[in-house]
């Protein structure tokens, strides 16, 4: 068995963000960290490997300094080898990314490709799913359990609502969750290792895609309006008092 | 001429509000591109839906009634929607940012090679024409986006819109002749494990009180949120610790990768508030926090803050609320 497993940068959450000149991205001059839901991703992908003896293979779309992130935060947790697809961040949308990754699957013919939810920079939360359709393949997006069964994941999903359970026939594509697992820690060794492991660079040409463009745009960044600063209460009287009186909520 | 397609959701026969949030932005985008606007149902045994849906201005309310559509499964729903914005020559291709529209809606842009706008706040015009709001990087920045496909999928965030409300008149009501190909999708449904409640969803509840990690366990989560909730008449919701502490379903967290609500009222009790947890309440119209500490993120956001330790502050707020009710 074989599983792709993806490794996103994205800006650190805690990173105050500017505005950059031309208005339309952020200066990128900030922390970086792997995508929170491709931990969860790489955790499950090392998981299942271990339980099926699988090779995993981790996959990361970006600048030079993505290889960075491939091999820390995947190949030194455990992850066998890595893939570096060259691109300008900025250029990129969550459909190209999908057609690339859609061309890394062709060449690596994975059983799986774990990916997670969302990226929290750009929170698009859609490359799993355009990938999926694009290779005809089925999904469980947001996932909270992943088990394999012969040939099937059986995968809990979290909803609004509640948890839904599918069993999908692999080859397939699963979108990690937060509550998916915690993910490891790399241990020294794994560091060690990660050094001399394969890390594959690939150019946006070597892949033969049919469009290099992306179809969506960010013309505009904004910072959202603030709150003004609110007031502390002296106690559950004041406070009952200005949800009557003053807010009228209650 | 540009035709919005909007994608319904319902449960149990009934519309869901995420319909008309939906609606709602859709009637904006219409009212800036000249769209006339259908409707889409889809499921097993919708035809009350259908009609429920004919008095909101649409042209046409498309029905695709079929037992393989019985359960909202990405492949199946995908395929049938993007047949039907092919065969009524729909432009746009709008759902709810439910998880459910997001777990469908790229594979109906894939289909379509339509580019696509998540989790939209507003419809904006720029300078390359209409365009759409967007939260990102957990609603630090909002980006104005615009799609350069001649064909546009788009989820809206139940939040950020009012539900529409009906506009008298009577859309036609069509039959769409759907073949969901559920064996080909290779996706069996196993089961769905729903969290039951008799109060208010987050997205239609007024008042929300959601808790956080403070409350220690699941005993004092429900022994604090739960006679708020009763006394307010309110929909519960919580941070992802208390959720990950195994506090309270999955399905009540509130923020950049849970639910994202804007009542009149939310009450953040021994909550924090994580970037993350404020990207999905902050938008509310008035904020309580009610914590030990005044000098949190959330103290930041709230128009009040109350200090104090929630096992004691909250009975007492109960009383007084309950008292202030009987008093009419
Ligand atoms: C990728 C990613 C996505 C995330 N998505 C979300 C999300 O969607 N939603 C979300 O909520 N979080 C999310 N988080 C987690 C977030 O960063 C915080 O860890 C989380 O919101 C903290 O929850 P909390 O405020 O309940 O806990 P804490 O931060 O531990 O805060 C507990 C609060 O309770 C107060 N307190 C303690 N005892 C009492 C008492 N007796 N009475 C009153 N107050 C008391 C404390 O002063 C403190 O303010 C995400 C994190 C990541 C990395
Ligand atoms: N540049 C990238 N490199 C590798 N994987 C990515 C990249 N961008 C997105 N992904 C994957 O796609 C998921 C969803 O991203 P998005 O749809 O942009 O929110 C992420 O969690 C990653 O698993």
């Amino acid at each position: 068995m074989k599983i792709l497993v993806t490794a996103k940068r994205v800006t650190d959450p805690n990173a105050k963000l500017v505005i950059d000149d031309d208005g339309s991205w952020i200066d990128d001059d900030v922390e970086f960290i792997l995508n929170p839901f491709c931990e969860n991703a790489v955790e499950c992908a090392l998981e299942l490997a271990e339980a099926h003896d699988a090779e995993t293979v981790a996959i990361g779309i970006g600048d030079e300094e993505v290889q960075r992130y491939i091999r820390q935060g995947a190949l030194a947790r455990g992850v066998d080898r890595g893939i570096h697809v060259d691109a300008e961040e900025q250029e990129l949308d969550s459909d190209l990314i999908a057609k690339i990754l859609k061309a890394v699957v062709e060449r690596e013919e994975p059983d799986v490709v774990l990916l997670g939810k969302q990226a929290v920079d750009g929170d698009s939360n859609q490359v799993a799913q355009l990938l999926a359709e694009m290779l005809g393949w089925p999904q469980a997006t947001f996932a909270s359990d992943v088990k394999i069964e012969g040939s099937e994941a059986i995968v809990t999903r979290e909803v609004d609502g509640g948890l839904e359970t599918l069993a999908v026939t692999l080859p397939a594509i699963i979108s990690a969750d937060l509550r998916l697992n915690d993910p490891r820690y790399a241990s020294l060794a794994g560091i060690m290792k990660a050094k001399k492991k394969p890390l594959e660079e690939l150019e946006l040409d070597d892949l033969d895609l049919d469009d290099e463009e992306p179809k969506v745009r960010v013309v505009k960044l904004h910072e959202p309006a603030g709150r003004s600063a609110g007031v502390v209460v002296a106690d559950i009287d004041e406070l009952l008092n200005k949800l009557t009186t003053e807010a009228r909520v209650l | 001429m540009s035709k919005i397609l909007v994608i319904a959701e319902h449960a149990d026969g009934a519309v869901k509000k995420a319909t008309l949030t939906t609606l709602d932005m859709a009637r904006q985008l219409a009212a800036k591109k000249g769209s006339s606007i259908d409707i889409a149902v889809l499921g097993s045994g919708v035809g009350g839906v259908a009609e429920a849906l004919t008095g909101y201005g649409a042209e046409t309310v498309h029905v695709a009634d079929h037992a393989e559509l019985a359960n909202a499964l990405a492949p199946t729903w995908g395929k049938v929607i993007a047949d039907i914005a092919e065969s009524c020559g729909a432009d746009v291709i709008a759902a709810s940012a439910s998880t459910t529209g997001k777990d469908i809606m790229p594979r109906v842009a894939a289909r379509l090679e339509a580019g696509m706008a998540s989790d939209v706040v507003g419809v904006v015009d720029t300078d390359d024409g209409p365009g759409f709001r967007r939260p990102m990087w957990a609603g630090a920045l909002l980006a104005d986006v615009v799609i350069d496909t001649d064909t546009w999928v788009v989820t809206a965030r139940g939040s950020a819109f009012d539900a529409a409300g009906a506009t008298g008149g009577s859309s036609a009501v069509e039959a769409f002749d759907a073949e969901p190909n559920l064996a080909a999708s290779r996706t069996r449904f196993v089961s769905f494990n729903g969290t039951k409640s008799d109060r208010p969803t987050l997205d239609e509840a007024d008042i929300v009180v959601a808790g956080g990690r403070g409350l220690k366990s699941a005993e004092g989560f429900a022994q604090v949120v739960e006679p708020l909730a009763d006394a307010l008449g309110a929909g519960i919701g919580a941070s992802r610790a208390a959720v990950d502490d195994g506090f309270c379903p999955n399905d009540y967290q509130i923020g950049q990768t849970g639910k994202v609500v804007a009542p009149q009222l939310y009450f953040a009790v021994a909550i924090s508030g994580a970037i993350q947890h404020l990207a999905g309440m902050k938008n509310s119209k008035v904020i309580v926090a009610i914590n030990t500490r005044d000098d949190e993120p959330i103290n930041k956001v709230a128009d009040y803050s109350l200090v104090g330790d929630a096992f004691t502050v909250i009975p007492e707020l109960c009383e007084k609320i309950a008292a202030i009710k009987a008093a009419g």
